[in-house]
């Protein structure tokens, strides 16, 4: 069955985008991501204008994590202090974000900056990730117990000035490294169309040394406000929400999600993360190979 | 564009009174683009009066020409720069025609003099694209690649023997629209030839526009566009609460 998308102006198979959705959704419900860097790639190669999907697949994030936010709302995983000073960094980045998206689209380099930024941080959080998950799967295996790490905030973050307390993260840190954090996944969110929790979640652990307890939900309620912002500040600037895309994309989404919540029990957490770290250096290889390898377009057409 | 289209009624009047003459019509003159839209395929049919009635015992040719809006495109060019592909030079056309697709009774090379093609713009390398910059050589490498990429994408057509002439009165051709065709104010315009050269010609208005819901959606997107930002929000917070809630359901059974 085909749908006509009124803003990417053309048409789409609707169980294929509601069963993309559906994908995503089982992959942030196990992994408690957004699954933005899934879906805005998968959107283009299927002939999505790259506009559109970043600008849809944020509305679509908005949804896959409004039922975690909950969750971890009501078993008191969400330190909403902390959350705030991210969604105002966060807010900022997308106000930024939207600036510097219009200038390299006039200097025609939004689809190269794109990419680069995929494949940088992909890459470079997928090797992390896959390093620690290889670790600690070998040393279960080995039988040694993980050593316990002291959870202590980098040494940069130590130095900011005007020290508040976040008593849920247990931390009594600077709030510029959040508001800072925030900013940075704020611009991600509106150049990637990527929530940033992939980005967020290693931060708020290895950089802040935030309490695990509350870290996946407070990440998720960031990315929560700012998925929203960003959806408002496309809409406003690029016009490139489409309303029809992102609502067959949510409801396969907020339904995998659940599925994959619940998935989430039948594997080993460091499982769950190799396999999430190879998904995500596919995905980098895969925009690697189309920066380096001769395109099969070398034009490409915009309105003037 | 303007200048030529009333060069194109001033035509048959210039020419010799006993000049055939062109009844033209179209199957649809306005697409609605709705929800189940994949396309559609136009009919563009009509007859050819002659002076007198006489059928000419060597039949003439019909082109057909389906143009959408033109529109100023700009064309970037990627290079390969420190092994990464890279947007680098471009260029401005002023007059890049959203589609194109031309129909004719026999290969169009064949039964037109080359100055008629272009003058009529016969033909997708005969389209003026109105090149905003410079140099004429570079302007033609990158006219190929607009021409290339609309051709590729379906935008631009060129159908030899698509038009079906039944004893040399009446014609009929179909042109197909795709999917992903622009919205607009199209042409439908029919040539008659003779010995190369075009004796009659007739233009028709076809509208495409979206209608109906996606019409409201595009529209409000446009014009609205906090309230549909708004909307958007709205949309996703109530799938993934009613999500959580149903699931809830679900697992306290």
């Amino acid at each position: 069955m085909d749908l006509y998308l009124p803003i990417a102006g053309l048409s789409v198979n609707v169980f294929m985008m509601i069963g993309l959705g559906g994908i995503v959704g089982l992959l942030s419900g196990m992994f408690g991501v957004g699954g933005g860097f899934l879906t805005t790639p998968l959107l283009i190669f299927y002939g999505i204008p790259p506009a559109v999907a970043v600008a849809s697949s944020a509305t679509q994030i908005t949804g896959a994590s409004v039922s975690g936010v909950m969750a971890h709302g009501r078993r008191d995983g969400v330190d909403y202090h902390m959350g705030a000073v991210l969604v105002l960094g966060g807010a900022l980045g997308a106000l930024a974000g939207g600036f510097a998206f219009r200038v390299l689209q006039a200097m025609g380099q939004i689809d190269t900056v794109v990419s680069l930024m995929y494949v940088v941080l992909l890459g470079g959080i997928g090797v992390i990730m896959a390093r620690e998950s290889i670790h600690s799967i070998l040393a279960q295996l080995r039988g040694e117990r993980p050593q316990a790490q002291g959870r202590r905030h980098h040494p940069l973050i130590a130095v900011l000035p005007f020290r508040w307390r976040f008593y849920k993260s247990g931390l009594y840190i600077s709030p510029l490294a959040p508001l800072l954090l925030g900013f940075a996944t704020g611009v991600m969110t509106v150049l990637m169309g990527v929530g940033g929790g992939f980005i967020l979640v290693p931060a708020m652990i290895y950089l802040l040394g935030m309490s695990t307890r509350v870290v996946v939900g407070t990440s998720l309620f960031q990315i929560l406000f700012v998925t929203a912002a960003t959806t408002m500040v496309h809409a406003m600037t690029t016009h490139a929400v489409d309303i029809v895309l992102a609502g067959l994309l949510l409801i396969g989404s907020v339904t995998g999600a659940q599925i994959g919540a619940r998935m989430t029990q039948l594997l080993k957490p460091e499982y769950l993360r190799l396999i999430l770290a190879f998904m995500v250096l596919v995905i980098a290889f895969r925009m690697g190979l189309g920066l380096t390898w001769r395109p099969p377009e070398i034009f490409t057409v915009q309105p003037a | 564009m303007r200048g030529r289209i009333s060069l194109l009624a001033l035509a048959p009047l210039l020419m010799a009174a006993e000049a055939p003459r062109l009844v033209p019509d179209v199957s649809q003159n306005k697409i609605d683009i709705i929800y189940s839209f994949t396309g559609a395929e136009l009919l563009l049919f009509g007859a050819i009066l002659y002076p007198g009635g006489k059928v000419p015992s060597r039949h003439p040719e019909i082109a057909v020409v389906i143009k959408g809006p033109s529109e100023a495109v700009l064309i970037r060019q990627k290079r390969k720069i420190a092994g990464m592909w890279i947007n680098a030079a471009s260029a401005e056309f002023r007059s890049v025609p959203s589609f194109y697709a031309l129909a004719a009774s026999r290969p169009i090379a064949q039964i037109v003099k080359d100055r008629t093609a272009v003058i009529y713009e016969l033909g997708i390398d005969n389209l003026q694209l109105s090149p905003a910059s410079g140099d004429p050589a570079d302007d033609r490498a990158f006219e190929d690649g607009v021409v290339d990429l609309k051709r590729r994408g379906g935008y631009y057509s060129e159908t030899a023997n698509g038009v079906e002439i039944r004893e040399g009165v009446l014609y009929r051709a179909r042109i197909a629209i795709p999917a992903r065709v622009p919205v607009g104010k199209y042409t439908a315009e029919t040539f008659l030839i003779e010995n190369g050269r075009v004796v009659a010609a007739a233009t028709r208005d076809i509208d495409i526009a979206k209608s109906g819901f996606e019409a409201y959606v595009a529209r409000s997107a446009e014009r609205n566009s906090f309230l549909y930002g708004l909307g958007a929000v709205a949309l996703s917070l109530v799938l993934g609460w009613l999500a959580s809630a149903a699931f809830r359901r679900l697992s306290e059974r």
